[in-house]
């Protein structure tokens, strides 16, 4: 019996388009930026365009804008065609829509301003974080209400990973925004001192570990299979990677805290932890690209699969670096050097970026009814582009990021230090140069793609697909 | 130093994270429920084509977990993690910086012995104290001096041979040691608007700048009053106090007739921070060698 429930595919369809022109705003603040730090002149003396108040613009869009639009764009749309079911409360998921749109406006206006509560990629006032809880509740409604609706019995992979995913996010949004209006602009934390630091980064961990790490795997698990058309490699390997990936990104906060007022005791269990998290995060990198064993040589002809594997790379290797970096010794070189921002882009652009382009260009043809993108070549010189650029995004700031780290601990036997601060910058310019280079080829590519996906929708018309029974 | 309750509740949660991996990775290899071969698949289908195979875990990823959790639980015994537990290698943050400041305080010693026995007449002439005397002021006084010591406005040029202190060699490590307070006093409401454009124009004068010679001659007569007890009848200035020569057109808030109106009027008060808390006498001494050295 075959019922006519269709899919509730608007709303994917209004993300997936949002995803792209978010990612071309946060890249391009990103590429200000990165200019700013070779000329600061680009500051042009006016507030709210300081490089202050675009990093964290520059971090909110691309995280929460580009990646969350990307991540409820893509779980609306997987955990119904995996459920077999249309979308629980389909309005509800037309609100947070709307309303996570309306709440990225609130932060481009507040950002610039000055307003915010001082927390790396917690920036936002209260108000606006009222705001995220609901739409992020309302979220989590929509899509455990879709799993609840579903007609098969197992519950798919991908969805295990969102479902994380969007629990974690609530849970860490929550308990590190807890704060103390004073007036609609200003609040002040209910933790101090160390116990806030704590708190931060147990937030601002678990935000790259479920909002870019499990959410985009979730991703992974979908578009990768289907646009291989080859089974997930293993099941098991799955169920072992989940388990141990959410349970122990949990603790590795501290490892942002080394050396510092932090108890000694927090910051080994954080290593420890961030250690172990090698093997569960590669059991994702694992079950990715093998799932292509089989058809390797689609990798020839497939620039989508050609992206999603590299990503499924750059995964690989910044999941080995986090690690490595979370060594106490290792990070004493490398904290608050270039080496971070080099290890943050290999994740989000290599791993995030590329994996969200390639199920983008898997999902948008689908949505209106077309069997492929406008244009395969545009889909390849995007992949050149984009991989290129990050490769001289990541290497310029390792090599910065080691730099800076044995000049700012030499010293000479007389106690003094060997550089000045200002010595370590001007060695930096070279890699600041590339850096503003890889980063601009990383934005082109995006506009290439945004070219390439509007030549695909322009005349075609949203296809409402019948939902059918499963197998 | 956390109570043992919280200390235990640490241990137990810590350890017990850790073993569940283990435990999860011991029964995706040994439960018979898990014994499917290479390429079987798991019979669930999705949304028309999706399945999953069950391969075993690869071999070498298995080893590599089992190694991290291994390693995760030596350095738990070696360093503090567990709770109060303090580790066997009794390792603290706070020990590691001690151990270390303590190897490069003692390899300094070694270092600043011998200067601390020469002369300032052989100090300036030795390069070893030449050389770490200028990297401690580069470190620590040329935030205000300028890395090449020739000062910026308000903060004394000290390459050239005006000094507002003493210049010798022992009148130095007393500016650096204890810091010197500059003020000239503000006298706008002594000389009003027409003393203090008049002052100014016999300043200028004195600095054999352009100034109205009318003007001038009412300001001398002026400056004998209000500015000789410290510029000197000549405007030579007095180091005892730090008054400036006028008359050497150096100038520590610029020359110009709005620059110099503004000190007359508003007066000036140049801080120079003590620094014997920071400094011991050993490095203030190579530090005002280096300056001795640079002065002309």
């Amino acid at each position: 019996m075959s019922n006519q429930e269709t899919y509730d595919d608007k709303v994917v369809r209004q993300f997936a388009v949002m995803t792209v022109v978010w990612g071309i705003v946060g890249m391009l603040v990103g590429v200000v930026i990165a200019a700013q730090m070779l000329f600061p002149v680009l500051n042009f003396d006016i507030p709210w365009l300081t490089f202050s108040r675009l990093r964290p613009l520059h971090t909110n869009a691309v995280i929460f804008a580009f990646g969350g639009s990307a991540l409820m764009g893509t779980s609306y749309y997987v955990v119904q065609r995996t459920c077999h079911a249309g979308l629980f409360m389909p309005k509800l998921a037309a609100f947070t829509f709307w309303g996570w749109m309306l709440i990225i406006v609130a932060a481009a206006i507040t950002l610039p301003l000055g307003i915010t509560q001082g927390k790396e990629y917690a920036e936002l006032e209260w108000p606006i974080d009222i705001a995220i809880a609901v739409v992020w509740i309302s979220y989590a409604v929509v899509f455990f209400g879709t799993i609840v609706k579903r007609k098969v019995k197992h519950i798919y992979v991908a969805n295990w990973f969102y479902g994380a995913f969007i629990i974690t996010v609530a849970v860490l949004h929550i308990f590190n925004n807890l704060a103390i209006p004073v007036t609609w602009t200003k609040s002040y934390p209910i933790y101090s001192g160390a116990v806030d630091a704590m708190v931060q980064w147990w937030y601002g961990h678990n935000a790259v570990g479920f909002f870019l790490t499990a959410g985009f795997l979730g991703m992974m698990y979908y578009f990768v299979p289907k646009r291989a058309e080859r089974p997930v490699y293993s099941y098991r390997l799955s169920i072992v990677h989940f388990w141990a990936l959410i349970s122990t990104y949990m603790w590795a906060g501290p490892h942002h805290l080394h050396y510092t007022s932090l108890p000694d005791w927090i910051q080994s269990v954080g290593m420890v932890f961030s250690l172990i998290l090698l093997a569960p995060s590669w059991g994702g990198m694992i079950n990715g690209m093998m799932t292509l064993s089989g058809a390797w040589h689609k990798l020839r002809t497939d620039p989508v699969l050609k992206m999603m594997i590299v990503a499924l790379s750059f995964y690989g290797m910044s999941t080995f670096e986090g690690p490595m970096m979370a060594i106490k010794t290792v990070n004493a070189l490398s904290h608050y050097t270039d080496w971070t921002i080099g290890h943050v882009h290999s994740g989000a652009l290599g791993w995030v970026a590329m994996m969200t382009m390639g199920s983008l260009y898997v999902l948008i043809p689908r949505l209106y009814g077309k069997k492929d993108m406008y244009s395969i070549k545009l889909i390849d010189v995007h992949f050149w582009i984009s991989t290129i650029g990050v490769v001289l995004y990541i290497a310029s700031m390792w090599i910065a990021g080691v730099m800076q780290g044995l000049m700012w601990r030499a010293f000479n036997a007389d106690g003094t230090l060997t550089y000045t601060f200002i010595e370590s910058l001007s060695a930096t310019y070279p890699y600041y140069a590339i850096r503003l280079l890889g980063g601009a080829m990383f934005l082109t590519g995006m506009c290439i793609m945004a070219y390439n996906v509007y030549k695909t929708i322009k005349g075609s018309q949203p296809v409402s697909i019948v939902v059918p029974d499963p197998a | 130093m956390m109570s043992t309750a919280w200390s235990w509740f640490v241990i137990i949660v810590t350890l017990a994270n850790i073993f569940a991996c283990w435990w999860l990775i011991v029964w995706a290899t040994k439960n018979k429920a898990n014994n499917s071969k290479e390429g079987d698949v798991t019979g669930h289908v999705w949304d028309g084509d999706l399945q999953e195979l069950n391969n075993p875990l690869p071999r070498w990823w298995l080893y590599l977990f089992y190694f991290t959790i291994v390693f995760g639980l030596g350095y738990l015994a070696l360093y503090p993690g567990l709770g109060n537990f303090k580790g066997f290698l009794n390792w603290t943050e706070i020990s590691q910086y001690n151990n270390e400041a303590r190897e490069v305080h003692e390899a300094q010693i070694a270092l600043f012995a011998p200067l601390a026995k020469l002369s300032p007449e052989e100090l300036i002439k030795n390069e070893q104290a030449l050389l770490t005397g200028g990297r401690l002021f580069a470190a620590n006084c040329a935030g205000c001096h300028g890395s090449d010591a020739r000062g910026a406005r308000g903060f004394p040029n000290l390459t050239d041979d005006d000094w507002l202190y003493a210049s010798d060699f022992d009148g130095i490590v007393m500016s650096i040691s204890n810091g010197r307070t500059g003020v000239m006093p503000a006298w706008q409401a002594a000389l009003n608007d027409d003393g203090v454009q008049e002052v100014t124009a016999f300043v200028r004068q004195l600095s054999g700048q352009d100034a109205d010679s009318q003007l001038a001659a009412k300001g001398e007569a002026r400056y004998n009053i209000f500015c000789v007890a410290c510029h000197g009848v000549e405007g030579k200035g007095n180091p005892a106090m730090g008054a400036p020569n006028l008359a050497n057109n150096i100038w520590l808030y610029g020359g110009s007739e709005a620059a110099i109106s503004e000190s007359v009027a508003n007066g000036r008060i140049g801080k120079m921070p003590a620094q014997k808390d920071f400094l011991t006498e050993e490095r203030i001494r190579l530090i005002a060698a280096y300056v001795s050295s640079l002065a002309k």
